[in-house]
């Protein structure tokens, strides 16, 4: 196990790069903390798995340096460093039982047989496939190919950090569940480093401590998935994570509120005085889950068309237009609607500005 | 829901059992009349039982045309199978030179067997031929119009340049298929390039190693025009193999009920050694169940 430094990092998959488009990874500096759980987040082509795969040394950065525990290991093959890989398809040596499987990395390290049996009978008790050891590792679903994927790196006592390149996407939706809640029970058990990679914002909100969110081979947001939640820093990361994501609307300051169109929306007052000392396009953001609709007129509320309810069945998505932009609002099951127009309310604690895609923050 | 019987569905059988039958069951019918009966004539025939049968097994030239053959296939297999594996793993794999390299190496495919035969008979000629007059300017005496084993070894280096390019591609196809994640893993995994070779590489060209050891083995079970135009089966009859052994039997000198005979022995020969590789290689190297 080791905290893991990135320094400075950039990689292009081009021989001589020159636009910063022609980076899949841009200049980042990143630090992993030893036994974390990390989700690396973000929309196909962004950079995770390239990032991941520098980590793991099966790419070196065209810059800058990786350090384990203070050690540069940029120069290092991936065998070299300890890091154990986990791809997005089961990857097992079919020829041999799951046992042989599981023994693989150790007997090329030419660890002892005794060690490696005894090795190997605790990552199958962990990962439950004792009854499977002497059977033929081709001939098993999809689920208990990944795990012995995932077993091939914990036979291993001094891994670094076990890297995910979006395990679980062949697997059925309701094993995935299950296999999840054992990734979480092995490193609450062992707090093995790990980082995973997924596009998929449920996988990574519920498996990560700490998610990192990548868009165009930049991280925009490292944090809680309760701090993506509440605090996105970037218009793309509310966006990306909340179903529905985040309700941006383009919008000008005047006096202390912000306004869309004909309609006045009240800020507090320290948040416009920000924006107006910051500049820039701004975007005005609320979650659906915070934005309140009312029949009635309350002050500081905005009329909207409503457009459509959804019914999903424990809540509602309603979507409201207001000067002709799309709104969306979480309501519970039990809301009453009146007619096709209402009110909606922003509570300024949860209303939030970005210029130029960044947020706004009132404290600074 | 009540099933409704109507067998009528069959007839869409039919074309394929029509084709089937004129250009496989008919023409095998045909050769078993021939192997059973003495035909003198259109009208004039006798069963015969399982006479030629008896005959052509216990034919001397037969079994050493047979020994030949099999020693023959042997080493064809054991030369062409490992030298095409080795040569799709050097192959680049990508690029133009990737490109440039599938082409040069596909070339000896393109040439019509007896072409085949030819180039090889001047190219090995002591006195005129480029390979035969350098082999002999070494000093080794080397002359396969007259030597069986010279004749012998002429036809199967002959046979390896004709036909590994056929295992090299089929396994350069089958390498092509292996997915990078696989590589990757191994190489986290700390497995050497051996093992990479042993447990990735080799298992998963299992499938197309199947195919390449049948066509050869059958092919090189079967070889004819080669020898033939190369060496016309001599010197005396050290590269007679069975196809041409049948031949002189059945067109050389009319036998058809011996040559009959004999073809179904060959038939029976090629359908269980290829079960035999089939069965060896699909649980070659398997861990049970």
């Amino acid at each position: 196990m080791a905290r893991i430094e990135l320094k400075d990092i950039a990689h292009s998959y081009q021989p001589a790069p020159e636009r910063p488009e022609d980076y899949a990874l841009r200049t980042l500096d990143m630090v992993w903390e030893d036994g974390g759980a990390y989700a690396l987040l973000g929309p196909s082509g962004c950079g995770k798995t390239t990032l991941l795969n520098i980590i793991s040394g099966l790419i070196r950065p065209s810059h800058g340096r990786v350090l384990f525990d203070g050690r540069d290991v940029t120069d290092l093959p991936p065998q070299q460093r300890n890091i154990a890989q986990v791809f997005q398809f089961p990857v097992i040596y079919d020829t041999m039982t799951v046992f042989d499987n599981l023994a693989f990395p150790l007997r090329n390290r030419r660890v002892g047989e005794a060690e490696v049996r005894a090795r190997v009978q605790e990552v199958a008790e962990m990962l439950e496939l004792t009854d499977d050891l002497r059977n033929r590792a081709s001939g098993l679903a999809a689920d208990a190919k990944q795990k012995i994927s995932l077993g091939r790196g914990l036979v291993r006592k001094d891994v670094a950090a076990i890297l995910f390149d979006e395990p679980l996407t062949v697997i059925d939706p309701h094993l995935k569940w299950i296999l999840r809640r054992k990734l979480k029970q092995i490193h609450q058990e062992f707090r093995l480093s790990l980082i995973y990679v997924t596009h998929d914002q449920v996988e990574a909100l519920t498996f990560a401590d700490q998610v990192v969110v990548m868009v165009d081979g930049q991280v925009v947001q490292l944090g809680t998935p309760q701090a993506l939640f509440e605090d996105p820093v970037h218009t793309f990361v509310g966006y990306f994570i909340g179903s529905p994501g985040m309700n941006l609307l383009p919008c000008r300051l005047e006096g202390s509120a912000a306004r869309v169109g004909d309609h006045r929306i009240p800020l507090a007052p320290e948040l416009a005085a920000q924006a107006s000392a910051v500049g820039g396009e701004l975007t005005l953001g609320i979650r659906p889950e915070f934005l309140r609709y009312s029949t009635t007129a309350e002050p500081g509320a905005v009329p909207a068309d409503i457009a459509v309810v959804e019914d999903l069945g424990n809540f509602k998505i309603m979507t409201a237009r207001l000067d002709g932009q799309m709104l969306k609002v979480k309501l519970p099951e039990e809301a009453e609607i009146a007619g096709d127009a209402g009110w909606l309310i922003f509570p300024p604690e949860w209303t939030r500005l970005y210029a130029d895609g960044k947020v706004v923050e009132a404290g600074q | 829901m009540k099933k409704i019987p109507n067998n009528r569905a069959w007839f869409l059988v039919l074309p394929v059992f029509v084709t089937v039958a004129f250009s496989a069951i008919i023409p095998l019918m045909t050769v078993v009349n021939y192997s059973v009966q003495d035909i003198f004539g259109p009208y004039n025939r006798v069963f015969v039982g399982t006479e030629f049968f008896e005959m052509v097994l216990q034919d001397r030239d037969l079994h050493e045309a047979l020994q030949r053959q099999l020693l023959f296939s042997f080493w064809v297999l054991l030369i062409e199978v490992p030298l095409g594996i080795a040569i799709a793993l050097a192959l680049p794999v990508r690029g133009w030179l990737a490109s440039l390299c599938l082409v040069l190496i596909a070339l000896p495919l393109l040439i019509p067997w007896n072409v085949v035969g030819t180039i090889w008979q001047i190219f090995a000629r002591p006195d005129i031929g480029l390979a035969g007059v350098a082999v002999n300017r070494l000093g080794i005496h080397y002359n396969y119009t007259a030597e069986p084993f010279d004749a012998w070894l002429t036809v199967l280096v002959m046979d390896v340049w004709h036909w590994t390019p056929l295992v090299a591609l089929l396994c350069y196809a089958g390498l092509r298929a292996i997915p990078d994640a696989f590589y990757q893993a191994a190489r986290i995994d700390g497995a050497s390039a051996w093992a990479v070779f042993r447990y990735i590489q080799l298992p998963k060209l299992r499938g197309v190693l199947m195919i390449a050891v049948l066509l050869r083995f059958m092919d090189s079970f079967m070889i004819y025009t080669e020898p033939f135009v190369l060496t016309g089966g001599g010197p005396g009859n050290s590269t007679t193999f069975l196809s041409q052994f049948l031949t002189t039997l059945a067109v050389g000198r009319f036998d058809l009920g011996p040559a009959a005979a004999f073809s179904i022995i060959y038939f029976l020969i090629i359908l269980l050694f290829c079960w035999i590789f089939y069965t060896v290689i699909e649980n070659l190297g398997r861990a049970p169940r």
